[in-house]
């Protein structure tokens, strides 16, 4: 498997990263480098074998449906929240208008 | 009723569409953190780190979402899936702090299940029609965004971030719009009976997004679809089928094609127009959520979650019809919201313990009064009604006296009218207005005695074979009793009277 130039200036706008063409240039074949190694991992046989959906056996914990149980998970920390915003205003996050 | 149909230039065409309904999952807090989910709050007050997507926090999922989607999944018969995974959609707007939804591509809860919408004649639905689903997963719903508040910015609303959200899928076995109403009908009233969602379409607990392709008639290909988007009342559904029907078949006969693409409605211009902006927006290298574990149902959860389901809209339907002797209009109505059942099984059972009969025994008399009668009153009073007056107490003991036949129809309803008015108790209002029919024989025996003796012609036509007249005297019996007398009492005493 391996990716063109234009997959990963694709990849990059859609992950909004901004490429030059000279950082292009250079992640191509770094990218394509990074996917023959692990392409490698296909010469293991893996008939049979279940796939691996987590690397600790362990199952998925539930939280009870009980509002603000504790400070890290609650709303009513607008201020925080808001803190690190570039714009806030009347309660709002400001940002560049999106209009469809 | 024929089948819906597009007139083309070129021939008839038919429809295909499939739902996506999304619905908000009643739960007190949200699908991966405590914050609430309470309607109408202050803005971003209802946020917590998770939901901001600040670094290093890590979601946990709400039992009670999951335990909402899987009684769901019940309801409409589906496979519950014991094993399912959250996935990670990627893309970036500003009402997704994360920049990824966490949602359930591959392996969603609930697996295929269905429902039945009912013959309606009049809408162009000839018989019962089953709609397959093809699934139902549990997703976070983004922000709000308010683009009119200020020149240059967008103010975003992160409150509405996280809510779990059901997306509920249909399969594209609807051919017109009248069965995708009637679809998003009976899904709502399912929901509302399971209690997973409140289906409020105004506040947006409910919407859906409409895909719809147009073929010719006798093909059996799927044409292209596009999309339209965020769609909030039945009535939006069905003009956005129409619209778009006649906008595709229009397209494709001016030598065009459809471009498979997501749309938006505009009610006031009933029309759908492209979303541009999108155009990327389909590319969402899903991958499995690193933060979550698969989430692995228990027996034991899914048995409570069996257990907890109330009777369904169909069986219930089927039940007034088949033990209460409903007809299939009034069992119709009757189930269709919870409010209404509700409030009728109250009065119901109210009645039947005060006449002392079994339910089914007055279940039409009932079924009769709440559909049609007491809503009737009610309206009639417009203001001057207090709809806290309408206990079910108050309306059983009307009905009650009614089938003992103490009072007549119209009393029945001038009762009701003051107890609407002023409260209190019907049987004190029916002896203080002299709202009461007169069972007693001995006075009516006396005024049918009056009549007879006074219309001795009319007597004597009558027993010579001039059935009609009985209709007479039961008029100048109830004239003279100035219309209180019992009319079962008045038509027995004068049958043996005139022999």
């Amino acid at each position: 498997m391996s990716v063109t130039r234009e997959e990963v200036a694709k990849i990059a706008s859609l992950a909004r990263i901004r490429m030059e063409d000279a950082e292009l240039d250079r992640m191509v074949p770094e990218l394509n480098n990074i996917l023959d190694w692990v392409e490698q991992l296909g010469e293991v046989d893996t008939s049979g074998v279940e796939p691996m959906t987590a690397v600790i056996p362990n199952t998925l914990r539930l939280r009870d449906d009980v509002v603000d149980a504790i400070p890290e998970t609650s709303g009513g920390r607008r201020d925080d929240v808001l803190a690190n915003a570039p714009a806030a205003e009347h309660g709002f996050f400001g940002v560049p208008k999106v209009i469809e | 009723m024929e089948k819906y149909r597009i007139q083309g230039a070129t021939g008839e065409w038919e429809v295909v569409i499939g739902l996506e309904v999304h619905a908000q999952v009643t739960s007190n807090a949200k699908l991966f953190s405590g914050a609430s989910t309470a309607f109408g709050a202050e803005p971003n007050t209802q946020v917590s780190l998770v939901d901001a997507a600040m670094p290093g926090m890590l979601p946990v999922p709400n039992r009670e979402c999951i335990r909402q989607a899987v009684r769901t999944g019940m309801a409409i018969e589906a496979q519950i899936n014991k094993w399912s995974r959250f996935d990670r959609k990627n893309y970036f707007y500003a009402d997704l702090p994360q920049g990824y939804q966490i949602s359930q591509l591959y392996h969603p809860i609930v697996g295929e299940g269905q429902l039945v919408i009912e013959a309606d004649e009049k809408a162009g639905i000839p018989e019962d029609k089953i709609i397959g689903i093809e699934r139902i997963h549990v997703e976070q719903d983004a922000g709000k965004l308010m683009h009119d508040q200020h020149p240059t910015m967008s103010y975003v609303d992160l409150n509405r971030t996280g809510i779990a959200l059901m997306e509920i899928v249909s399969k594209p076995d609807m051919t017109s719009p009248a069965e995708a109403g009637a679809y998003v009908r009976k899904l709502r009233s399912i929901l509302r009976y399971v209690g997973s969602c409140d289906g409020n379409m105004e506040q947006g607990s409910m919407r859906a997004d409409v895909n719809v392709s147009v073929r010719k008639v006798g093909s059996s290909e799927l044409g292209t679809r596009t999309e339209t988007k965020n769609v909030n009342s039945v009535r939006f559904v069905m003009a956005v089928i129409e619209q778009e029907a006649r906008r595709q078949v229009d397209l494709i006969e001016d030598g065009g094609s459809v471009v498979q693409e997501t749309r938006l409605y505009d009610p006031d211009r009933n029309e759908t127009r492209s979303m541009r902006s999108k155009e990327d927006a389909h590319d969402y290298r899903y991958f499995p959520d690193p933060d979550l574990l698969p989430l692995e149902l228990e027996d034991s959860f899914i048995e409570e979650c069996r257990a907890s389901l109330p009777e369904l809209p169909d069986a219930k339907r089927q039940r007034y019809e088949n033990e209460l002797g409903l007809t299939p209009y009034n069992a119709r109505e009757l189930t269709a919201e919870v409010e209404t059942f509700g409030r009728f099984e109250t009065l119901l059972s109210a009645t039947a313990s005060q006449i002392g009969k079994p339910e089914a025994k007055v279940a039409t008399q009932v079924a009769n009064w709440a559909l049609s009668v007491a809503p009737g009153v009610m309206k009639s009073l417009g203001d001057e009604a207090d709809p806290a007056n309408a206990t079910a107490e108050a309306q059983a003991k009307i009905l009650a006296m009614q089938d003992k036949g103490e009072i007549s129809g119209g009393q029945a309803k001038e009762i009701y009218e003051h107890v609407l008015r002023t409260g209190g108790d019907p049987e004190a209002i029916a002896d203080e207005k002299g709202l009461k029919q007169v069972s007693d024989t001995g006075a009516i025996e006396e005024a049918i005695d009056g009549i007879i003796a006074a219309n001795g012609d009319k007597v004597e036509e009558y027993r010579g074979g001039k059935d009609k007249l009985f209709g007479f005297f039961v008029g100048q019996t109830m004239k003279a009793m100035q219309g209180k007398a019992n009319p079962a009492v008045v038509n027995q005493i004068l049958k043996d009277k005139l022999g």
